[in-house]
């Protein structure tokens, strides 16, 4: 068959399945019914809910703005799909064309999209782990139980790791009036995603707001009571702290171990993809007919030096997706390429955190506008003499002034005189990251070179 | 109704909270939360808000949304399920 004539059959009555029944999926799914697609559509997941909308579980949800039974996203249309819902892909032949499911099910496809995102690190050690009141949040059964701990009045809650969503939920606690204390490995919390700068601004947010805020620290047990409920966390420091509600919010894994064996160049940073959001193999050849998109992508991205970017955002899930199902049913000529800029919120003590762009990669920083001692500012990050990236506390509105500068690789530091001028808002200094050869345990944004798998190619020499 | 802010764009405006109070609350200076699952009886309100917020923001099933989905009861079922 022609390509277009391939094309035009795709279009009509070809097969898409998509595995990964979240917030890229839905998107890609409603993508490729507004353009056209009139095959069938299969939605796997793993999780038995439809797709529902992850942030206000760490935020509306635990301040009790939202019930955590219902954060299910709204349609933008009819989606007229296959639902398998409740069951998760197991594996994937590339050869065939199909993905086996764990009821022992295999669904054939013309084009896939992965869509399986990240998974919640659990605590390492699997003993305590499984303690009663050790809990991760990630999916909406994680809400259900961490909310209902929360309301019956833990004495203390203890949260491990001070990323994001471990800030949030200090952060929610601390409104209810509830004890909270965060064990942070670096020196303040945020300091993976924003630096040390900007951390510091956060470890005064949570400690006037009454956080028993640890740095600095590791925490090296999880100790349970006979019952098996958790009782106290020790510290590297030696210090104890009793607590019957622990969260361990220590980042990401990524959902790619059922393509393990499969051939596709998907490994624990994710699976790299090309601009167009097509999955390599684990050659490196690049296929047609399997896209990914959201937190289980890696792909290239011009603005920052065609490095593989994961990113854990959710405009990047949306963009993606939409730029996925596109390339999917369309001729190459016509295929566009996934250059969103990346950008991210958080809301954190009543506070509004946004970035975008790639705050890591910045080693310097320079406060623009208003100043870190009153927590409301903007801090430009600089790379190699450009700008790469910036965050607001409180300061929204300004951002997208600040994203075109990132687009247009704007000169660091920026030489544009600041309405509000202060002391600190004229020099750049350094943004002061932990060495990036130790791991963080949350960061929003993973820059790696090529290596999307743990296979190989091996060279075996002939015999005679 | 369900509804989600994208919150990369909202600007804080807090159009929506004024507008629909009982779905949108400002959080602080300048950030919002707001309940995914709006009441039935706030249909009218929240198209209000969805029209009113100035970055378009607000993406909700049902009334006025983006794509506009009928609001229907069942409409989930035609969804092959
Ligand atoms: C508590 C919390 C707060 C957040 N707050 C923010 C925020 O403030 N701002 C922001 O930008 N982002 C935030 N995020 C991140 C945002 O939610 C993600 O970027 C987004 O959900 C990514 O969507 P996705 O569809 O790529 O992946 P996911 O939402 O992770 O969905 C993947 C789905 O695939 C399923 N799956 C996995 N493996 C399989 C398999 N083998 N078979 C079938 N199904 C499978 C998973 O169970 C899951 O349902 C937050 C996330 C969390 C958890
Ligand atoms: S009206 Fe729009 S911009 Fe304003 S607060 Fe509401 S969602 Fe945000």
């Amino acid at each position: 068959m022609a390509a277009e004539d391939f094309l035009d059959w795709l279009r009509r009555e070809g097969r898409i399945v998509i595995v990964g029944a979240s917030l890229a999926g839905l998107r890609a799914a409603e993508t490729l019914r507004a353009e056209g697609f009139a095959g069938s559509l299969t939605m796997i997941g793993d999780e038995p809910y439809e797709p529902y909308d992850r942030p206000p579980l760490s935020k509306a949800v635990l301040l009790g703005k939202a019930s955590p039974h219902h954060t299910e996203l709204p349609r933008r249309r009819e989606i007229d799909a296959k639902w398998r819902l409740g069951v998760a892909a197991t594996g994937l032949d590339m050869g065939a064309k199909r993905v086996r499911l764990a009821d022992g099910d295999e669904v054939e496809y013309d084009r896939l999209l992965i869509a399986t995102g990240v998974r919640a690190r659990p605590w390492p050690k699997e003993a305590e782990a499984q303690l009663d009141g050790v809990f991760v949040l990630r999916t909406r059964d994680d809400a259900v139980g961490l909310h209902r701990r929360l309301k019956a009045s833990p004495r203390r809650v203890f949260v491990i790791g001070a990323g994001f969503t471990g800030s949030e939920i200090a952060s929610a606690c601390r409104e209810h009036g509830i004890e909270v204390t965060v064990a942070e490995r670096a020196g303040a919390p945020l300091v993976g995603a924003l630096g040390g700068v900007v951390g510091a601004v956060a470890a005064e947010l949570h400690r006037d707001n009454g956080v028993d805020l640890r740095t600095g620290v590791m925490v090296t047990a999880l100790e349970g009571d006979t019952v098996g409920r958790v009782r106290a966390a020790h510290l590297s420091d030696g210090s104890v702290i009793e607590t019957d509600l622990v969260v361990v919010s220590l980042g990401a894994t990524r959902n790619t171990d059922w393509l393990a064996g499969s051939g596709l160049g998907a490994g624990p940073r994710g699976i790299a993809c090309d601009a167009g959001c097509r999955a390599f193999d684990f050659r490196g050849i690049v296929t047609d007919d399997i896209f990914v998109a959201g937190d289980v992508a890696r792909s290239p991205h011009p603005l920052f030096g065609y490095q593989f970017l994961s990113l854990e955002h959710w405009g990047n899930a949306i963009t993606q997706a939409e730029i996925a199902a596109h390339n999917m049913i369309s001729a190459s000529a016509e295929r566009r390429p996934h250059m969103w800029v990346p950008a991210f919120w958080s809301s954190q003590f009543g506070v509004n955190i946004k970035s975008v762009g790639v705050p890591s990669m910045g080693d310097q920083i320079m406060i623009t506008q208003g100043s870190l001692a009153e927590r409301r500012f903007i801090g430009v990050y600089g790379y190699q003499g450009r700008v790469i990236a910036a965050v607001s506390f409180d300061n929204t509105r300004w951002l997208e002034f600040y994203q075109r500068l990132i687009e247009t690789a704007a000169p660091f530091p920026v030489e544009f005189p600041t309405v509000d001028r202060r002391p600190e808002g004229r020099q750049p200094i350094p943004s002061d990251f932990p060495d990036p050869s130790l791991p963080t345990h949350g960061p929003t944004v993973t820059l790696s070179g090529y290596s999307p798998s743990d296979r190989h190619l091996v060279f075996t020499p002939a015999r005679h | 109704m369900r509804l989600v802010v994208d919150l990369n764009k909202c600007q804080g405006y807090a159009q929506c909270a004024f507008l629909a109070p009982d779905v949108f609350a400002m959080h602080g200076e300048e950030s919002l939360v707001y309940n995914p699952r709006a009441e039935e009886e706030l249909r009218e309100k929240l198209a209000h808000a969805v029209a009113a917020c100035p970055v378009q923001a607000i993406t909700a099933e049902g009334p006025a949304g983006p794509g506009h989905t009928p609001g229907e009861p069942g409409q989930e079922r035609s969804d092959g399920r």
